[in-house]
């Protein structure tokens, strides 16, 4: 399996001092789908603000073998999408059409395109015929399926999630899981919901105190009970 | 829960509703350019302009109370107006006896305040109906098309799609103080100061949150591959029907000046 992120030795600090992240090690495989998971301040939103090139910290990251860096950091945008916690943040624009045309646009793609990709990218998420709608009438559970679909819209190769599913009531997370599992692409997921990890993750990183404290088959990992207990992920 | 008292815009199917957002924000303003620039006195010229305002609610089928309701509330703004009453020369209607001197009311001031309170009513009205007919998207849009500053028109639509998320925010940490604020005796709250300091707490707190958001707002941008510069689809092309009426009333709209102006 091809290698598609790989970080070494990755240590971010936050300005008041307090580290975040101490030495991460990680490689993903490209088709991988993993979930990144630890207890509440355990780095994991750090992590994901790193590989997208938001945050910006010590150590190298390596993305489709290109290393991460001012001079390749918008095209590894372009092929990582990063759908963020709180759909408020991501879903910026009035209407539902231009916060997915948003991707396409600023990726200078002719309008044809842009329309039909925000077309296709709502239909991936079930929100056909949603274009007109406005961003703060649509229920929870749609702002998640469409602050995904902002980013699908951009076709990355690369899914990144922070906490999908925080927050919703069981049917409406049942539906996001459901569109989860339809997408084909390299996944990425912070989240502490181990059974959507049980259904949707094969492989589990857990990370606590800014390190990588196990990472393995998500089955394996999850039936150590004493290992969950020891990083506070036992329900 | 949502706050969309905040949302001006009453759907409805009506011409007006129908009708292109360019043509109609043109038309608005140019419609209040004229009721600004009509000499006072012009009555012929008010009146018809009063007619168009009553023949365009009518045709938006919004109902007369609501567009007179909605004008009203900008009324008292003309009240920074009061002072032509006593500034205007011209002959004395009545002395009032104020200390410092007393002051002037003149006939020629009070007709005066008089045109200046019914051209900001007939200007709102204009706004108003413009508001109330035309999804606030539309009118982003149509500012777009009409090359207004993209920055600016980019502003408008983050405040218009963070005043809702801001308002909510505000309600639940109101509610939040409210719920706390209790006293078996029924008393409960606090003194004035107490009180203010809790608001000004709040304020600053929805400030930071704001703040806050901004800045993840900003990476969620960026991570789409923001660059500083606003960018959108270009606007579809212009209906024939949408010009024909835009011009006709447009010309109507000058006629009217030049007989305000010329003819009084």
């Amino acid at each position: 399996m091809e290698p598609c992120i790989e970080t070494h030795d990755l240590r971010f600090a936050y300005p008041d001092g307090r580290e975040a992240l101490r030495g991460i090690n990680l490689t993903i495989g490209q088709g991988e789908k993993v979930a990144i998971v630890g207890p509440n301040g355990a780095g994991k939103s750090t992590l994901l603000l790193l590989l997208t090139g938001l945050l910006r910290g010590e150590g190298a990251i390596r993305v489709f073998g290109e290393e991460l860096n001012d001079h390749s950091l918008r095209r590894v945008r372009a092929r990582m999408g990063l759908v963020f916690q709180h759909p408020e943040d991501q879903l910026f624009s009035p209407t539902v059409f231009d916060d997915v045309a948003f991707g396409p646009l600023y990726a200078r793609l002719p309008e044809g395109e842009v329309r039909r990709r925000v077309t296709w990218a709502l239909a991936q998420v079930g929100l056909e015929g949603f274009g007109d709608r406005l961003s703060h009438h649509l229920s929870l559970g749609e702002k998640k399926r469409a602050a995904i679909a902002t980013v699908l819209s951009m076709q990355p190769e690369v899914l990144v999630f922070d906490e999908p599913a925080a927050g919703l009531d069981p049917r409406t997370r049942r539906r996001l899981i459901e569109v989860l599992g339809d997408l084909p692409q390299t996944m990425l997921v912070a989240t502490h919901d181990l059974r959507l990890v049980a259904e949707l993750l094969p492989r589990m990183v857990i990370i606590d105190q800014g390190e990588v404290a196990a990472d393995g088959p998500t089955a394996t990992l999850l039936s150590d009970e004493l290992l969950l207990k020891a990083h506070g992920l036992d329900t | 829960m949502h706050v969309d008292a905040l949302d001006s815009y009453l759907p409805g199917d009506s011409p007006v509703h129908r009708f292109d957002p360019r043509v109609k924000l043109v038309l608005s303003l140019l419609l209040i350019l004229t009721i600004v620039l009509t000499p006072d006195r012009a009555w012929v010229a008010f009146a018809l302009l009063g007619l168009v305002l009553l023949s365009t609610t009518l045709l938006s089928r919004l109902g007369l109370g609501v567009v007179q309701r909605r004008s009203a509330v900008a009324l008292p703004f003309a009240l920074a107006a009061l002072t032509v009453v006593f500034s205007t020369p011209g002959p004395a209607l009545l002395r009032l006896p104020v200390p410092g001197g007393p002051w002037t009311v003149t006939t020629t001031g009070l007709l005066r305040f008089g045109f200046i309170v019914l051209r900001s009513y007939l200007s709102v009205q204009a706004a108003v109906l413009l508001a109330a007919t035309t999804p606030f998207t539309d009118l982003l849009w149509a500012m777009r098309a009409l090359h207004i500053p993209r920055v600016l028109v980019a502003v408008g639509g983050f405040l218009y799609r963070y005043l809702f998320v801001l308002a909510d925010e505000a309600q639940r940490m109101m509610r939040a103080r409210e719920a706390r604020s209790a006293a078996p005796d029924g008393r409960g709250g606090g003194g004035l100061a107490w009180r203010a300091r809790v608001t000004g707490g709040m304020a600053g707190s929805l400030f930071i949150r704001s703040y806050e958001r901004g800045e993840r707002i900003y990476s969620a941008m960026v991570a789409r591959g923001y660059d500083g510069e606003v960018r959108t689809l270009s606007a579809s092309a212009l209906r024939p029907a949408d010009v024909v009426v835009g011009v006709c009333a447009g010309l109507t709209l000058l006629a009217v000046l030049i007989l305000g102006r010329v003819v009084v």
